[in-house]
Formats: C-alpha cells, sequence, structure tokens
C-alpha cells in the first residue's frame, strides 16, 4: 500500500471539499423538501422520515408533489418507486468498486444515490487502488445524508419564515446541481448522444404520462446505446 | 400518510439493495458492462431536462432556462459544484425578482 503519500493527501483534500459542497448545495434543496413536506400535509416526523428512511431526493419530491396534487398514497408510492428504480442501477455499479459486506454494505446501499454514484465515477477507478473513487462515493454520500437530514429539519420546522423557494431560485440550482454532476461522466460522443437522447425522451414524455416516468423512460436509451456499440465493438 | 413514507422508503431501500446483489459475471458481460456505464447518464440528463423545463405536467421556459445556461458556461470554465449552483440559483432568483422572467 505504499502510494505516493503527498499525492494522496492532495487528492484526498480535494475529494473530501467536493463532498462538503455537494452536501452544502443540497442542503439548500434539503430545506425546501422540508417546508414542500410540511406544507403539503405531512407532519414533521413523516417529513423527516422520509429524508432519514427514502433518502433520494427526486423520490422524495415525487411523492410529495405527487400527493399534493391530488394523487392517491397508491400512485405517490409507486410514483416515488420508479422514481427510485435508477439508484438500482446506480448500486449495480457502485459494488464493484465499493467492495463492501455485512453492515457496512447495509449502510453503502442507503447512501447510494445520484450524488454519491456521480461522485465515485467521477474519480479515474485506478487511482490509488480505487481508494479515490471509494472515498469520493463514502465522504459524498455521508455529507450529504447528514446535511440533507438537517436541512429537512430546518425546512420543516421553519416553513412560514422560507417564503417561496422558486424566489430562491431553488429549482434552477437543483437542475444546475444534477447538471454539474453529469458533466464530468460524459467522455465520448457516445456519452454525449445518450445524454441528449435521455434528455429529449424524458420532454417529450413528461406531458403524457405521469411525474417519474419520463425520466425512467430515459433509461432505454442507455440500453439501446449500450447493447448496439458493444455489438458493433464485439 | 404514514403508509406512503414507510411503503415508499421500503420500496426505494428494496430497489438499491437488488441493484448490489446482482452477480458480478453479469457486470462483467461488455453489453452490460457499457449499459450500466450509460445508464446514470441518461438518467441524470433526463432529470436535468425535467427539472429545467417540466412543470408538473407541461414544458414551459422559464427562468430557470437562462439559469442553466449561466451554469452551463460556468462549467465550461471548470467552476467548483458550488459555484455552479450558486451561479444557477442567483440568476434565476435575479430574473424573478425584476419580473424578467417567471
Amino acid at each position: 500500500m505504499n502510494t505516493v503519500p503527498t499525492e494522496w493527501n492532495a487528492a484526498r483534500r480535494q475529494i473530501v471539499s467536493n463532498a462538503a459542497s455537494i452536501g452544502v448545495a443540497v442542503a439548500m434543496y434539503g430545506v425546501s423538501f422540508g417546508a414542500l413536506g410540511t406544507t403539503t400535509g405531512l407532519t414533521i416526523p413523516q417529513t423527516m422520515a422520509l429524508s432519514l428512511l427514502m433518502f433520494t431526493g427526486a423520490s422524495q419530491f415525487t411523492l410529495v408533489s405527487t400527493l399534493a396534487s391530488g394523487g392517491t398514497a397508491l400512485t405517490a408510492v409507486i410514483a416515488s418507486w420508479l422514481m427510485g428504480t435508477r439508484n438500482a442501477a446506480y448500486s449495480m455499479r457502485m459494488t464493484p468498486i465499493l467492495k463492501t459486506s455485512g453492515p457496512g454494505k447495509l449502510v453503502a446501499v442507503q447512501l447510494t444515490i445520484d450524488e454519491s454514484t456521480a461522485m465515485g465515477l467521477a474519480q479515474d477507478e485506478e487511482a490509488f487502488e480505487g481508494r479515490a473513487s471509494r472515498l469520493a462515493f463514502w465522504a459524498t454520500g455521508l455529507s450529504v445524508y447528514l446535511l440533507w437530514n438537517l436541512a429537512t429539519f430546518i425546512g420543516a420546522v421553519s416553513v412560514s419564515a422560507i417564503g417561496d423557494p422558486k424566489s430562491f431560485g431553488l429549482d434552477a440550482a437543483i437542475a444546475a446541481g444534477l447538471f454539474a454532476l453529469v458533466w464530468p461522466q460524459i467522455k465520448s460522443r457516445t456519452d454525449l448522444s445518450v445524454a441528449f437522447g435521455g434528455a429529449l425522451i424524458a420532454l417529450a414524455l413528461a406531458p403524457i404520462v405521469p411525474p417519474g416516468v419520463p425520466v425512467l423512460a430515459a433509461a432505454m436509451v442507455a440500453v439501446i446505446v449500450g447493447w448496439v456499440t458493444s455489438r458493433r465493438i464485439s | 400518510m404514514w403508509f406512503a413514507v414507510l411503503a415508499g422508503a421500503a420500496g426505494c431501500y428494496a430497489l438499491k439493495y437488488v441493484g448490489s446483489v446482482i452477480p458480478a459475471h453479469v457486470l462483467e458481460q461488455p453489453t452490460v458492462k457499457k449499459i450500466v456505464l450509460l445508464l446514470p447518464i441518461s438518467l441524470l440528463s433526463a432529470l436535468v431536462a425535467v427539472q429545467t423545463f417540466a412543470s408538473s405536467q407541461s414544458l414551459v421556459v422559464d427562468a430557470r432556462v437562462p439559469a442553466l445556461a449561466a451554469a452551463t458556461v460556468a462549467l465550461k470554465f471548470k467552476s467548483p459544484f458550488i459555484l455552479v449552483v450558486l451561479i444557477a440559483a442567483v440568476t434565476a432568483a435575479a430574473l424573478r425578482y425584476f419580473g424578467l422572467a417567471v
């Protein structure tokens, strides 16, 4: 394990600082989730339970906004599951990198979300014998988990003081945050066409199918392009 | 409401768990490998599109679009994550405050 210590120390500092930044950025959105939860009829414990137990922002927002727009509890649950399907793909991608087992694995599974996966994959998988990828995943996952829950609590209890989250540009902030996450993953022309294809399919379907489904349908682009390109190589 | 909260949370954890127990050799097939690599790209891009243009079930062009354009410029200049997010938030908030966009 004799890697160059100075290089690893510098890389480690950079990763931890990025993870903290992501936690802070996500916390801005967590405040608005907490506020949204309690303004749409959930109690503070119910809103907190979503952040602590579900812990996947898009699913949480989908569940709460489906309930708010008059959807049944069952519709809201199914929409949140559909939105959470991508975490299965993230988990599948991260498992061979993380190499965890036992209780550590159960925690890693819960921390597998957009941000932690994107940060884990943004590192060179070979760098420092995989330690860079693992640290990026864990540091981001834990930072987001702590700050997301703290922010949810603050938003839920101080709902009247927040006002309209849109007037603070929070909806634009989350779009930009997701964009900044996918940006470093786009490394080839194929990646770029998958990104555009996924975005276009989601936009085409958004007006005609229930919330959550457009994003899931975008997965088909990855399946088709992945299948075609890997066949061409072999 | 507790039903929705707990059933939703249980299902989302199960989905995360299922992904982690798919056998390793499945991942080593070139097609599966490629698809799994591309999945986060297509899903995150779709989320960006929906977060930028969708308003419940309709598509709109509002303050989020110029905000995302500003974020793109920031990304081109390799700005740190927090700066990209702040630039987008400030752009949208300013446009709304001055009544230039909804």
